[in-house]
C-alpha cells in the first residue's frame, strides 16, 4: 500500500519521505503559482496580512478550472503547472513560510533542492496534464483567496482525499530524481549526437 | 437556408468542447503504445496516470487538462463567404469559456489583467485562407503554455545547414527537458523567414503524428530526429524512461539565399487539435472527432 500523508506536514514528516516513493495526500492543499509567490513575499515584506497559513502546508503549483455550482465552487480540472517558473521565488518562499510540501511538475532547480534540505520540505511530482485524475482527489473547495488575481492565479483552498499518485521527486535530504535523470541524459546525449552525425 | 453567424458560434463551442475533452486518434494511440512499451516503474506510472486521465475525461465529458490554452484558429473560407466568421468565433470562445468550461487564460501581456472570457486584443487569434470547397473549415489547437513556453527560433546561417538544424532541434528537446509535460510532440518549421518558420513549426503540429512528410528527405529527417530525441531518456514528465517524444513533424518553405530560419514548437502529450466543417445548410461535422 502506498503511504498516505495528512496536511499540515511537520518537518519530521517531510524528512521521513524518500525520493522515489509514491504517496497519496489527505487534508487541505493550497494552490499557488507565479502571482501567489510574488504577492505572498511582497505582503510579508510590507507587513500586510496573508489570508492563509503556509506553515507545514502543501502548496500546489496549479491554476485550476473551477465552476460555480449552486453558489459552491467545484474543481473541474486541476493538474499541476510547470514548477520551474517558480525557481527564482521558491527558495525564498520556503525560507519565509516553511511549507511542508510543494506539489508540481517538471521539478525545480538546485537552490530549491538546497532550501528543501535546509528547512525540511519535499517536492511531490504529480503527472502533468492529468487534471481530471487530480480533480477526483479533491473532495471539496473550501474557499478562495486573492481571487482578483484571476482564476488560474488565485489561492484555492482544496480539501483533498487520497490525492495522487504523487512521486517524491525531491526529498528533504538533497536527493532529486530530476537531477539523477539529468546525469543519465547528459550521457545519452553523446549517443543521440552520434546518431545525428554531430560531433 | 444559409450559414449564419450563430451557426459558426454554435459549431465553435462544440468544437472547443470536443477538442479539450478528447485527443485525436493518432495522439491517443501513440500514448497507449508508449504506456505498453515502458517497463520501468516510474515512467509506467506516469503514463498510467495519463491513460487513466484520458479515459476519465472522455467518460465525464471534462477537459483533460486544466490548461485549455489560448484559442488559435485556422480558418478556410469558401469564395464569396458572407458570414462574419471572425465574430462567430469570438462569440463561440466567449460562450465555450462559460459552457465547457475553459480556463480563462487570456490576459493583457503587461498589466496581466484577466477579462475572464478568453477574449481580448487579437485574441482569439485567427488565420484565414480561401479554399475551393463550399463549406467553412475551422481548425483549433488548444495548446497549454507549459509546452509553448519551450518554443524557440534560430536564425541559422546557410553554412550551418542540415547539421545546424539537427543541433538546434536536439538542443531544443534538451533545453525543454521535463518542463513541457513530456512525452512531447515537436513541430519544426524550416525556411521561410523568422515569422514563417515559427508559423510552420506550429502548423506542423496540425498533421497527424503517424503521417510522414510527403517529401522523402523531410520524412527521413523527421524519423531520424524523433529516434535521436528518444535516445535521451528524459522520459514521461522528465522522470526518466524510453518515451520522450511521441512524434515529430516538419514543414518547410523556400527561404532567402542568405538565411536559414528554423522554428521549434513544443507540444505537450495532450496534443489537442480539432476541426469542424460547417456546410451551407448550417450543418456541422467534426472530422477529427468522429469515432
Amino acid at each position: 500500500m502506498p503511504k498516505r500523508i495528512k496536511t499540515p506536514i511537520s518537518e519530521a514528516d517531510a524528512r521521513a519521505l524518500k525520493a522515489g516513493e509514491t504517496i497519496y495526500m489527505d487534508g487541505i492543499v493550497f494552490t499557488g503559482r507565479d502571482e501567489v509567490h510574488i504577492h505572498a513575499l511582497e505582503y510579508l515584506e510590507k507587513g500586510k496580512k496573508i489570508p492563509v497559513d503556509f506553515k507545514g502546508a502543501a502548496l500546489f503549483h496549479c491554476g485550476p478550472i473551477m465552476k460555480k455550482v449552486e453558489e459552491k465552487w467545484v474543481a473541474v480540472a486541476a493538474g499541476p503547472t510547470t514548477s520551474s517558473r517558480m525557481n527564482s521565488l521558491e527558495p525564498g518562499f520556503i525560507e519565509k513560510f516553511r511549507p511542508g510540501a510543494i506539489i508540481g511538475k517538471g521539478g525545480m532547480s538546485q537552490p530549491t533542492v538546497d532550501a528543501m534540505k535546509e528547512f525540511g520540505c519535499v517536492y511531490l511530482a504529480f503527472t502533468g496534464g492529468a487534471a481530471v485524475l487530480a480533480a477526483k482527489g479533491i473532495k471539496s473547495v473550501e474557499g478562495v483567496e486573492w481571487f482578483e488575481l484571476g482564476m488560474p492565479e488565485a489561492i484555492w483552498i482544496l480539501n483533498c482525499d487520497n490525492f495522487g499518485p504523487l512521486t517524491v521527486a525531491i526529498d528533504a535530504h538533497g536527493n532529486s530524481l530530476f537531477a539523477d535523470v539529468n546525469v543519465k541524459v547528459k550521457e545519452n546525449e553523446k549517443k543521440a549526437r552520434a546518431k545525428l552525425g554531430l560531433s | 437556408m444559409v450559414t449564419e453567424q450563430e451557426d459558426v458560434s454554435n459549431a465553435v463551442v462544440e468544437l472547443l468542447r470536443k477538442t479539450v475533452v478528447r485527443l485525436p486518434q493518432d495522439v491517443e494511440d501513440a500514448i497507449r503504445n508508449a504506456y505498453a512499451s515502458e517497463t520501468d516503474e516510474v515512467p509506467k506510472m506516469q503514463l498510467k496516470a495519463i491513460v487513466d486521465n484520458i479515459d476519465m475525461a472522455i467518460k465525464g465529458n471534462t477537459p483533460m487538462c486544466q490548461d485549455t490554452g489560448v484559442a488559435i484558429f485556422y480558418v478556410d473560407l469558401p469564395k464569396g463567404c458572407k458570414v462574419d466568421v471572425g465574430e462567430g468565433i469570438v462569440e463561440g470562445v466567449r460562450r465555450a469559456t462559460k459552457e465547457v468550461p475553459l480556463r480563462p487564460n487570456a490576459v493583457h501581456p503587461i498589466t496581466r489583467k484577466n477579462p475572464g472570457d478568453n477574449v481580448g486584443e487579437r485574441m482569439p487569434y485567427i488565420s484565414r485562407r480561401i479554399h475551393d470547397q463550399d463549406y467553412i473549415e475551422i481548425t483549433v489547437m488548444t495548446k497549454g503554455a507549459g509546452s509553448e513556453n519551450m518554443s524557440q527560433l534560430a536564425m541559422l546561417t546557410p553554412s550551418q545547414g542540415l547539421k545546424g538544424i539537427k543541433e538546434f532541434v536536439l538542443n531544443g528537446a534538451l533545453r525543454a527537458g521535463s518542463n513541457p509535460c513530456p512525452p512531447t510532440i515537436l513541430g519544426v518549421g524550416i525556411g521561410g523567414s523568422s515569422d514563417i518558420a515559427m508559423k510552420l513549426a506550429k502548423e506542423a503540429l496540425l498533421r497527424p503524428i503517424n503521417v510522414r512528410h510527403k517529401d522523402p528527405e523531410m520524412a527521413k529527417l523527421e524519423t531520424e530526429l524523433l529516434e535521436a530525441i528518444n535516445m535521451l531518456g528524459i522520459g514521461p514528465m522528465g522522470l526518466g524512461g524510453k518515451t520522450t517524444c511521441l512524434g515529430l513533424n516538419i514543414e518547410y518553405a523556400y527561404c532567402h539565399t542568405a538565411s536559414l530560419p528554423v522554428g521549434l514548437n513544443v507540444q505537450c502529450w495532450a496534443g489537442r487539435r480539432g476541426t469542424v466543417r460547417i456546410y451551407p445548410d448550417g450543418k456541422a461535422t467534426y472530422p477529427t472527432h468522429e469515432r
